[in-house]
């Protein structure tokens, strides 16, 4: 990287959180003005932290005008269904829960059908009922554009055809802040109010704004397991283990939450947030390269995901 | 804090130039030179090799690192607007809108550029200038971006020749002298040594000026610079959402998209004209102590609520307006710069929806003044515009638009127009001025009303609109009912498309843009005359839901009356009473409904006739119908 110029004016991180932050309470109040019926998707981690921080801000001194839905796969992190009660409870939030209860019947599980079959039924599916169920015309989630590269060319109002599906070529052209919320029968809405964040602006905003997140994100002697070169957290009896394996104690935390046998933990020793920030701003790697969701098939598989009708 | 900074803290950066001029590689390499790029990509980029590659595997293949969908890559291309993050050495973060080359994707530089601050414009050094260079050029300066970049790429082909890069700048420089561009910055580069893009480059001595990172990081809005003319920005607010919470609280929620406000100044509800004072600006800094924080001002991209000192009507969509200078003033005519995007061309006297900020009003383009030929600046006579076409129009709306001119401020000067039956974004219009304030145009309301009207004729006022192929039986049946009708003392009048074709609409054809225009004018004239208290029948093919429904806006409820004559192709065709299908079948009259063009059915007419069915019986339902019994 070259020096720093020193006739360039000099931008503070807190600026462009704020700008951020500006842009993503534009896109919650647009939802919230211009749908029938928008619903938060909640998933209990680090983002959907900031979604629900921003949604409290977008709207007070009223309150969040939507209810909250979390897809619960049924493997989630103990520690998680947890934080997810109680704030829902502290923030007298409308919750709702979705599961594929057919799936689960069925005895479906991370270690038996594979992560792709998986993740389609416990969590694609499970959306899309979830949404139908209620009748949710829009659905606001924390995804990205700097996760994953079909990501960079998603829209903050994601069209999906009847059926869920997400065709790139019938995307809308974003201009300005002027969104066309309009939908033709059948269609529905995804938003993203956070798309042009990084992770790096997630972190420095959840420090800045003392916002509350599960523990899991900061280290702590866990129990662990390896697999393929990844620790994976051993948290409940259905973990099968191997043949005399005994979970080791190692002191790990996670970047991204998701289901406790998919979760690759890192080892690390920052247990504040200061040092956590300052951890995340060193590493170099994306934040998907510790799930294994993204992995099976190559990184196309996230755009063959979203075609099913996933995030 | 919600946006208050004084800063301009993201850069809105936009990357265009044509196929093949090495856009992507250079993006690349200025975000993986900025670190901007995560490890786990840039070894993608180093293990993976598209078909044709001579890089060595192991190296980093730049153009990897923007690399999209699967169909792009398949295909080797680029579809669509990709929007990457990049940070400046002095803290700035770019926001990069990637827009892909292909001619056929102009709809996505548009996209790309209406946000934009700079856009980077690529040049192939060997290649020279080319139409897609002009071109980007003139749609970045119309969407308003007012720092134009030029990095002439590849000099390395060309020996570094100071000659070739001055002849490509001084190109350049003559299109953007005849736009509304603020500043053009040339710069030397090669994206695949690396030349000039974020070190200086030791093999162009005869360049001094800043690297293409540097241009960047020195970068500051035209509008802000020390010497610039110091233009008071007009403050606007658009009304996205009103919050209601206890205690009586009354706030509008908004972004202000321009100027800036203090508590204590005095504002005006653009619609209505009514003015009051801004009491609050209320934000929520939960971090601070945990309850509502007041700001002492907002300024431009600030999303914040807004209570008044005193009730005043204030509904979304609404634009809270300065008093200062740019005095807002609704209007319901617009001349307009409008970027087509939609597949199907644009229709005139079809109505739209126009979406502005966070209000939807229908609207109908009346007019196309001309067609911009973006490659030379030419303006050409034009009726139409058609995907990707950049033109002049004229827009009028159902209902006055507080709207500004697009220079002034492009949240409230720029709007979208939604096809109302497939909610598709079909344009992007950039408003150029106001044609007509409405308060100039007032209806006078007179005593003799319709009500006086429909006491005096002894029944009410209808359109009973048939609608249906040619040769259907719309005339036959419209005639037979208005004869029963006028023997029970009822007024009526026909109109009959084919006699409104001899005059009033002989200067129209049969293409679907001027069916939509006969539509809107049939509709019209047929409101005329039920203010005047008939009962009208219109027999006109009609074959477009969404004209049809715009008619039915025309009137109040259950005052249109839709008749659906749905009589057989094979039985019309059979019947050919004028010929026409005939005629088609030849070939010498390309755009015979339900032959050379679709007929779209009604989804839920009042009625539906069978054409082929026994007259007396379909008359007597009609009028049954007609008379609400």
């Amino acid at each position: 990287m070259s020096p720093v110029n020193s006739s360039a004016p000099t931008v503070p991180y807190s600026a462009v959180l704020d700008e951020l932050e500006a842009e993503a309470i534009h896109i919650y109040r647009e939802t919230a003005a211009a749908f029938k019926n928008p619903v938060l998707l909640y998933s209990i981690g680090k983002d959907s932290s900031v979604l629900l921080h921003l949604a409290i801000k977008a709207f007070a001194p009223a309150p969040v005008p939507f209810p909250l839905m979390h897809i619960d796969t049924g493997w989630k992190f103990r520690e998680m269904i947890e934080f997810r009660d109680r704030r829902a409870a502290e923030l007298g939030l409308d919750l709702r829960i979705a599961q594929n209860a057919a799936a689960v019947a069925e005895g479906v599980t991370p270690f038996t059908h594979g992560t792709h079959e998986y993740t389609r039924l416990m969590k694609t599916v499970a959306l899309r009922e979830g949404i139908d169920r209620y009748g949710f015309d829009a659905a606001i989630g924390g995804a990205r554009r700097d996760e994953e590269r079909s990501r960079a060319k998603e829209r903050i109002f994601s069209l999906r055809e009847p059926g869920h599906q997400w065709d790139p070529r019938k995307q809308r052209p974003e201009f300005w802040r002027t969104a066309n919320t309009q939908l033709s029968p059948g269609q529905s809405m995804r938003v993203f109010p956070l798309s042009n964040w990084t992770e790096l602006d997630i972190w420095k905003y959840i420090q800045r704004e003392n916002i509350e997140i599960p523990d899991l994100y900061f280290a702590k002697p866990r129990p662990v397991v390896d697999r393929d070169g990844m620790w994976i957290m051993v948290d409940d009896d259905r973990f099968p283990l191997l043949e005399g394996e005994v979970p080791q104690m190692r002191s790990v935390r996670f970047r991204t939450l998701g289901c406790y046998p998919l979760s690759g933990a890192v080892e690390s020793t920052a247990d504040t947030m200061v040092q956590l920030v300052e951890e995340m701003a060193g590493s170099k790697y994306s934040e998907r390269s510790g799930r294994l969701i993204d992995g099976e098939g190559g990184s196309e598989s996230m755009e063959g995901k979203k075609k099913e009708g996933y995030f | 804090m919600a946006g208050n900074s004084a800063l301009t803290p993201v850069l809105h950066l936009v990357t265009c130039g044509s196929v093949d001029d090495g856009k992507s590689t250079l993006i690349g390499r200025l975000l993986a030179e900025t670190d901007s790029i995560p490890i786990d990509t840039l070894e993608y980029a180093k293990r993976t090799r598209r078909g044709g590659s001579t890089i060595p595997v192991g190296e980093i293949d730049y153009s990897l690192l923007t690399d999209g969908l699967e169909a792009e890559r398949e295909q080797g291309i680029t579809i669509d607007v990709a929007y990457r993050h990049m940070n400046l050495p002095n803290g700035r973060r770019v926001l990069v809108a990637d827009s892909p080359g292909h001619e056929q994707y102009t709809r996505n530089m548009a996209v790309a550029a209406s946000n934009g601050d700079v856009s980077i414009l690529m040049v192939d050094a060997a290649r020279g200038v080319r139409p897609q260079t002009h071109r980007h050029l003139t749609i970045s300066a119309l969407m308003g971006v007012k720092t134009i970049i030029v990095a002439v790429n590849k000099m390395d082909l060309v020996n570094y020749d100071h000659a070739t890069f001055e002849e490509i700048v001084g190109t350049v420089r003559a299109t953007a002298a005849r736009l509304d561009v603020a500043e053009v910055i040339a710069i030397p580069v090669s994206a695949f040594t690396g030349d000039n893009i974020t070190a200086p480059s030791a093999s162009m001595p005869w360049y001094t000026g800043p690297t293409l990172l540097g241009a960047l990081e020195e970068w500051e809005p035209v509008d802000t610079r020390a010497g610039a003319a110091t233009v008071a920005t007009p403050f606007r607010f658009p009304v996205q959402f009103i919050v209601r919470a206890e205690g009586n609280f009354r706030g509008y929620a908004g972004t202000v998209v321009s100027g800036s406000i203090r508590p204590g100044d005095t504002v005006v509800i653009a619609d209505s004209g009514r003015k009051a004072k801004v009491d609050r600006i209320v934000t929520y800094d939960l971090h601070t102590d945990g309850h509502i924080a007041d700001l002492p001002v907002a300024v431009t991209g600030a999303a914040v609520t807004l209570t008044l000192d005193h009730e005043v009507d204030v509904t979304r969509g609404d634009v809270i307006a300065g008093i200062d200078s740019h005095v807002v003033e609704p209007a319901d005519r617009f001349s307009v710069d409008m970027v087509w995007l939609g597949e199907e061309p644009l229709a005139h006297g079809r109505s739209y929806l126009l979406v502005s900020g966070s209000r939807s009003v229908p609207a109908t383009v009346t007019n196309v003044r001309h067609r911009l030929d973006v490659v030379s600046g030419h303006e050409h006579a034009a009726r139409v515009l058609s995907m990707n076409d950049i033109g002049r129009v004229e827009v009028a709306t159902d209902k006055p638009m507080p709207m500004d001119p697009y220079a002034l401020c492009r949240d409230t000067g720029g709007f979208l127009l939604v096809d109302r039956v497939t909610s598709d974004t079909v344009a992007a219009g950039l408003v150029r001025h106001a044609m007509r304030r409405s308060t100039n145009v007032v209806r006078h309301e007179y005593v003799v009303d319709s009500d006086a009207r429909k006491l005096l004729m002894g029944h009410d006022a209808k359109v009973v609109w048939l609608t249906g192929l040619s040769g259907a039986g719309k005339s036959t049946i419209a005639d037979a009912a208005v004869k029963q009708l006028h023997a029970l003392g009822v007024h009526t009048f026909i109109l009959d498309g084919d006699n409104v074709r001899h005059g009033l609409n002989k200067d129209l054809g049969f293409t679907p843009e001027d069916r939509a225009e006969n539509v809107r004018r049939v509709a019209e004239v047929s409101r005329l005359m039920v203010d005047a208290g008939l009962v009208v029948f219109v027999a006109l093919v009609s074959p477009f839901v969404t004209d049809r429904r715009a008619a039915r806006e025309q009137f109040a409820p259950g005052q249109f009356i839709e008749v659906f004559v749905d009589t057989p192709l094979n039985v019309v065709t059979a019947r050919d009473t004028k010929g026409l299908y005939a005629k088609a079948a030849q070939g010498t009259l390309p755009n015979l409904t339900g032959v050379g063009q679709e007929y779209e059915p009604p989804v839920s007419p009042e009625l539906i006739l069978r054409g082929d069915g026994d007259l007396d019986e379909s008359v007597a339902e009609l009028v049954r119908v007609i008379l609400g019994e």
